[in-house]
């Protein structure tokens, strides 16, 4: 009953990776930035969740500092240095790739250079049974709170005041101004927000696929590509690439590990000559 | 034409003081400037494509480090035979740059840079995983230099540098004629307004692919000279922190300035090679540097002097 146990894995790391992927495109969408630090993030919210769990043991507690820390990187990374490069999507670029460079050498500074996993909370060790297929529980809590972001964030783009002015100011971000709504914390806020969507996905992905120099390159390729298959901007597209990427990712590792990333490619490819802007990206 | 002969005069300087630099360095600054002369052909390819087409592709890394690869896996496990290795890595490299061209050229703006980016990636995967032909992180060491048939030897660094020199120079050479010529002048026409070169009956998309392919296989010498002069090649020829230095030198030098971006590249490796051996900080500097280019100096050095000498020189 491997298939079930892959598809457990793939469904766990799908919903790891929209927890970066929506930020990514919630960012561009509002924005039009692209944040290559945004596996930074991931990075910069599995090290401070560590840290936290060394501490006081407590997972929840390292969800919540990771949360606060990246956060507030985010909003100073945003406020002081990002936001006067709208438009301007070279400078962009160096700064976001500036900052990608800075957070992966302060963090080896601090946490050095050895791979390391958070351990699990403690309510989440043992292994669930379904039939034959033995699903650790853990992966089981992933995918809930994967499921229960996404929902949350539907609702509060459908549903809610301040998501119809987020819609808004996607579609037209003058006219959204000219309506008195106060547009640059508005920006700020997103950008804190998925910067702790990303720590969120730090600290969920650190018990199983852990944090090392380099995870925030690798974290950021799986996020583009995602976005890249479900398009820009668009909550659902991130959702779909998500589950597209995870699922085959993870059987493609298990089925031919050396050209594993060749499960990866070819669907990206072939949305790019169908569909240049992805399966749910705006012309 | 007063400043067509200044200019004139000031090439021949610099070439005459290049050609003479062997006699007056140690074998490590010598060694310096062959590496500085090798990313200076990778940041002018690079500009073909972000300074002319206007295509900003953050996955440069690729061709470079195809070609690297190509140039060491043959020459380690297959022939040192010069000819070869060349055929083997123009036709892997050209191969590759067609097959990204053609996925990436389709997009344009924030699209291209990502599709870019994580194609690179995707080969970088593969050099990391597939041990048996790459020895993944560990990379192919003992790469040889080539023979060229002729009593010169390229194993000593003096040779090795008049090689590189004269292989750079030829490359400017071609790049300048190419950004001169009516298809430069289109790409520039291209990277000004796309709707207007369509409307004036040129295809816009062909040209694009074009000067994608000629960007890679520009940066695919680089590559190969680079394979050669380390005489290793590793996955970090492939990276993205390698894409993104490029990218770098191109934006420090002024993009769509054709020896700009070449001035760049000697500043950034001077950079790293007086920082790294003060300092294991690196790719914080590096990355502090970036946030500074982009805050204080975005048009780059040759911009700036452009605006400051006005459009009669344009470097």
């Amino acid at each position: 009953m491997t298939f079930w146990l892959q598809t457990f894995n793939g469904l766990s790391f799908a919903m790891l990776l929209f927890l970066l992927a929506t930020g990514l495109s919630l960012i561009f969408g509002l924005m039009g930035i692209i944040n290559l630090a945004h596996g930074s993030f991931y990075l910069l919210g599995a090290y401070v969740g560590l840290t936290i769990i060394h501490q006081t043991k407590s997972f929840l507690l390292a969800v919540v500092g990771a949360i606060v820390v990246v956060a507030a990187v985010g909003c100073i990374m945003h406020r002081f240095f990002l936001s006067r490069f709208y438009k301007n999507p070279l400078g962009q670029v160096l700064v976001t790739f500036g900052f990608l460079f800075i957070i992966a050498d302060v963090a080896q500074w601090i946490w050095g250079g050895t791979p390391q996993a958070l351990p699990k909370p403690s309510m989440f060790e043992e292994s669930y049974r379904f039939g034959a297929a033995v699903v650790p529980s853990y992966r089981v809590l992933v995918i809930g709170v994967g499921l229960v972001i996404a929902i949350a964030l539907w609702i509060f783009q459908e549903k809610t005041t301040l998501g119809a002015i987020i819609r808004a100011a996607v579609d037209d971000e003058e006219m959204t101004r000219g309506l008195g709504i106060n547009v640059p914390f508005l920006f700020s806020a997103a950008f804190s927000l998925g910067a702790a969507l990303a720590a969120l996905g730090g600290v969920m992905g650190g018990p199983f696929v852990g944090v090392y120099p380099g995870v925030d390159f690798e974290i950021l390729f799986y996020a583009l590509v995602v976005v890249i298959i479900g398009g820009l901007g668009s909550l659902k597209g991130a959702f779909v690439g998500s589950l597209i990427v995870g699922l085959l990712d993870n059987f493609g590792k298990a089925l031919f590990p050396e050209f594993s990333l060749f499960t990866i490619f070819a669907p990206m490819a072939i949305i790019l000559v169908v569909k240049p802007t992805g399966l749910f990206g705006k012309g | 034409m007063r400043v067509h002969l200044q200019r004139i005069v000031w090439i021949v300087g610099l070439l005459g003081l290049l050609a003479l630099l062997p006699l007056a360095l140690t074998e490590y600054y010598l060694g310096l400037v062959t590496r500085m002369m090798i990313y200076a052909v990778f940041a002018m390819s690079l500009d073909i494509l972000l300074g002319y087409t206007g295509l900003p592709s953050l996955g440069h890394a690729a061709f470079f480090g195809v070609a690297s690869y190509t140039v060491g896996i043959v020459s380690v496990k297959v022939t040192q035979n010069f000819g070869l290795v060349i055929a083997s890595t123009v036709g892997v490299t050209i191969a590759i740059s067609a097959v990204f061209g053609v996925l990436a050229i389709r997009a344009s703006g924030a699209y291209f840079f990502m599709i870019t980016l994580a194609l690179a990636q995707v080969l970088w995967g593969v050099a990391f995983k597939w041990r048996a032909l790459t020895g993944g992180d560990d990379g192919l060491p003992g790469v040889p230099r080539p023979s060229l048939g002729i009593s010169f030897s390229l194993g000593s660094t003096t040779n090795f540098y008049v090689f590189v020199l004269v292989i750079s120079v030829l490359v400017a050479a071609v790049l300048f004629l190419c950004v001169r010529s009516p298809f430069g002048l289109a790409l520039k026409g291209i990277r000004e307004s796309e709707t207007r070169m369509r409307a004036l009956g040129y295809n816009v998309r062909l040209h694009k692919y074009l000067a994608f392919i000629i960007s890679g296989f520009f940066a695919g010498l680089a590559g190969m000279l680079f394979a050669y002069y380390n005489g290793f090649v590793s996955p970090s020829d492939l990276s993205i922190v390698l894409s993104a230095k490029v990218l770098l030198m191109v934006i420090l030098g002024g993009a769509g300035t054709l020896f700009g971006p070449a001035v760049g590249a000697g500043l950034i490796v001077l950079l790293e090679s007086l920082v790294s051996a003060q300092s294991e900080r690196w790719l914080f500097i590096l990355g502090s540097f970036y946030v500074a280019v982009a805050l204080f100096a975005p048009q780059g050095i040759g911009g700036a002097l452009k605006a400051r000498l006005g459009t009669s020189v344009s470097l």
